[in-house]
């Protein structure tokens, strides 16, 4: 099969969970990475290697551990910096996942003076395919406003429908934010074109990178945005610790968002003054070791390459659109052509809910999400309430796919559907 | 793994699936609730009718698994007819199966097709969903109570 990493049976061993076996020794066919990703030793190790011999606070410890921990959180900055091609480290925020650097932005909008402020008569505008943590911070922003939340409405076969985009993104326009690949209809999304759109009428741009930063190469000047933000255990690296990247221009002039330690440049009993970028938005102990993890993540991926990931990824996903094709009554939701999407593939299935689905792959050791995802109005336009959904990664191999298709026509003969 | 797969969906079960009894929202009702699974997004809109203390009528329209909606229709058939008493008793002698992790052992003389989900006590992350009817059923009988229960108050006050 053309595309498929050459060395995926190398790939494979360095993920250690891919050995496990499931009950009644069924081995484990991991088709939930869109969920979150699975390790590498070396993400493992790394961390294990932090807290055996490096753990120290960063950046307020004076001793020799200290200056090792702080290294290494600031490096892992750097390698994310790197990996993402941010033209500036300090324009690398750690959070904890994307729903906080999400959050973080839609916040500190609502507090600010000046450009950015956001008021009554102002608009944001978001799409119908967002994850619910692109959606529900911006409802909150524009209810405390006194704001408008608009958004991009979908075409029949998933992608993002711009007929009306001249219209939609104006004059009124503060801010647009949408995701570059959806989690649930795996769509990408013409992020650039958005982009500029938006910066003709003077509104800044959030990308919720979530799923597009595991699959393909970003680079984020290229990308359009002003604001971008991923998580870190989505790209083999660990969870509690996320990434909001922002042009520095726009970082300066958002208003803190937790206030603490770390934070600031000094503190008075009347009032503080605010450390610079990144700082300013890291209040408190950061995910250290979490930090640090991602950093072998990044550094992983980058050796594997992304570019070849994302070919990987389309091969691999062509191949299960071909597959579950095959199924009677399967409809997959989105996009049919792998060109045009990431590797999540969610579908229905006539006749079996997607729970029931769900969990007679489980008893075959395949495991893939059913639900909505967090993509309630995503299943909505499409008139479904939940969705299995199949989502692969580096690691995946064809003959798991075949693993998938074959459980889907168990359950299908299960629940005596022809 | 077919066998493991059997002690969840059993044959009675996939009967309710198939041929739910006393779905459809029905008049006469004097509460109507609707309730989600946040996780999964299954809902069911539930309306109860109750009268002389008797549970007349247990109306439903949903959407879910076929453990959701099985277990809509296994409760509408216990509950219908019961006083409202014994109904409340059938609902925690269920409620104590599906969160027993399965050493439960559960008792057909009350809650007869319902024993076939005993299985799923042993599944956690399915328990929700058969326990979603019940708890609907519960927060609308409890919301005729409660009314009916201010109406004797306003009388005699």
């Amino acid at each position: 099969m053309d595309g498929l990493l050459p060395e995926l049976e190398v790939i494979r061993k360095d993920f250690p969970i891919l050995e496990r076996q499931l009950a009644g020794g069924m081995p484990l066919v991991y088709l939930d990475s869109a969920n979150t990703s699975q390790k590498p030793q070396v993400v493992i190790d790394t961390m294990v290697d932090h807290l055996e011999h490096h753990n120290a606070n960063v950046a307020r410890a004076m001793h020799q551990l200290g200056a090792e921990s702080s290294e290494a959180f600031e490096n892992a900055r750097d390698k994310v910096a790197a990996f993402i091609n941010a033209p500036s480290r300090d324009e690398v925020i750690f959070t904890k996942n994307a729903s906080e650097a999400l959050n973080l932005v839609a916040n500190t909008l609502a507090w600010a003076r000046g450009p950015l402020e956001i008021g009554e008569g102002d608009e944001v505008v978001i799409t119908e395919m967002e994850h619910h943590s692109n959606i529900v911070p911006w409802q909150l922003l524009t209810e405390r406003k006194g704001a408008t939340l608009r958004w991009f409405g979908l075409t029949d076969d998933g992608q993002l429908d711009l007929s009306n985009i001249d219209s939609l993104i104006t004059e009124k326009t503060k801010v647009v934010s949408l995701t570059w690949v959806s989690n649930m209809l795996g769509t990408i999304n013409p992020i650039e074109k958005i982009a500029r759109r938006a910066h003709e009428v003077g509104a800044i741009v959030v990308v919720d990178a979530s799923q597009a930063v595991p699959q393909m190469a970003v680079d984020v000047v290229e990308s359009g945005a002003d604001l971008l933000a991923f998580t870190g255990h989505k790209v083999v690296g660990p969870t509690g610790i996320g990434v909001l990247w922002g042009k520095r221009e726009v970082l300066d002039q958002l208003p803190p968002f937790l206030g603490g330690g770390e934070m600031i440049e000094t503190v008075a009993m009347e009032r503080s003054t605010y450390a610079g970028i990144p700082h300013k938005f890291e209040a408190g102990t950061p995910p250290i070791v979490e930090a640090v993890g991602l950093g072998a993540a990044v550094d992983y991926l980058g050796h594997v390459g992304m570019d070849a990931i994302r070919a990987h990824e389309h091969a691999i996903t062509a191949y299960a659109l071909d597959g579950l094709a095959t199924v009677p009554g399967l409809t997959v939701l989105g996009p049919l052509d792998a060109a045009l999407r990431g590797g999540a593939i969610s579908f229905e299935i006539d006749g079996v809910h997607p729970h029931d689905v769900a969990q007679v792959l489980d008893s075959r050791g395949v495991a893939v999400r059913a639900g909505h995802h967090c993509a309630k109005p995503a299943h909505k336009r499409f008139g479904v309430q939940a969705s299995t959904r199949a989502s692969s990664y580096l690691y995946t191999t064809p003959a798991e796919i075949d693993a998938l298709v074959e459980g889907l026509e168990y359950t299908r003969s299960y629940f005596k559907l022809g | 793994m077919s066998q493991e797969l059997d002690t969840l969906y059993q044959e009675i079960i996939l009967d309710h699936y198939k041929n739910p009894l006393n779905k459809g929202l029905r008049d006469p009702f004097e509460a109507e609730v609707h309730h989600v699974n946040p996780t999964c997004g299954d809902e069911v809109t539930l309306r109860v009718h109750i009268a002389g203390g008797v549970v007349e009528d247990v109306s439903y329209d949903s959407v879910g698994c076929s453990i959701s909606q099985a277990s809509a229709s296994v409760m509408t058939d216990l509950v219908i007819g019961k006083p409202v008493d014994e109904a409340m008793q059938i609902h925690a002698t269920f409620q104590e199966l599906m969160q027993g992790r399965g050493n439960v052992e559960p008792d057909e003389d009350v809650l007869e097709d319902g024993i076939a989900f005993a299985g799923v006590a042993k599944f956690p992350a399915r328990v929700k969903c058969a326990l979603l009817s019940w708890m609907a059923w519960k927060d609308a009988t409890a919301q005729i109570v409660a009314s009916s229960a201010d109406n004797k108050e306003t009388t005699n006050g």
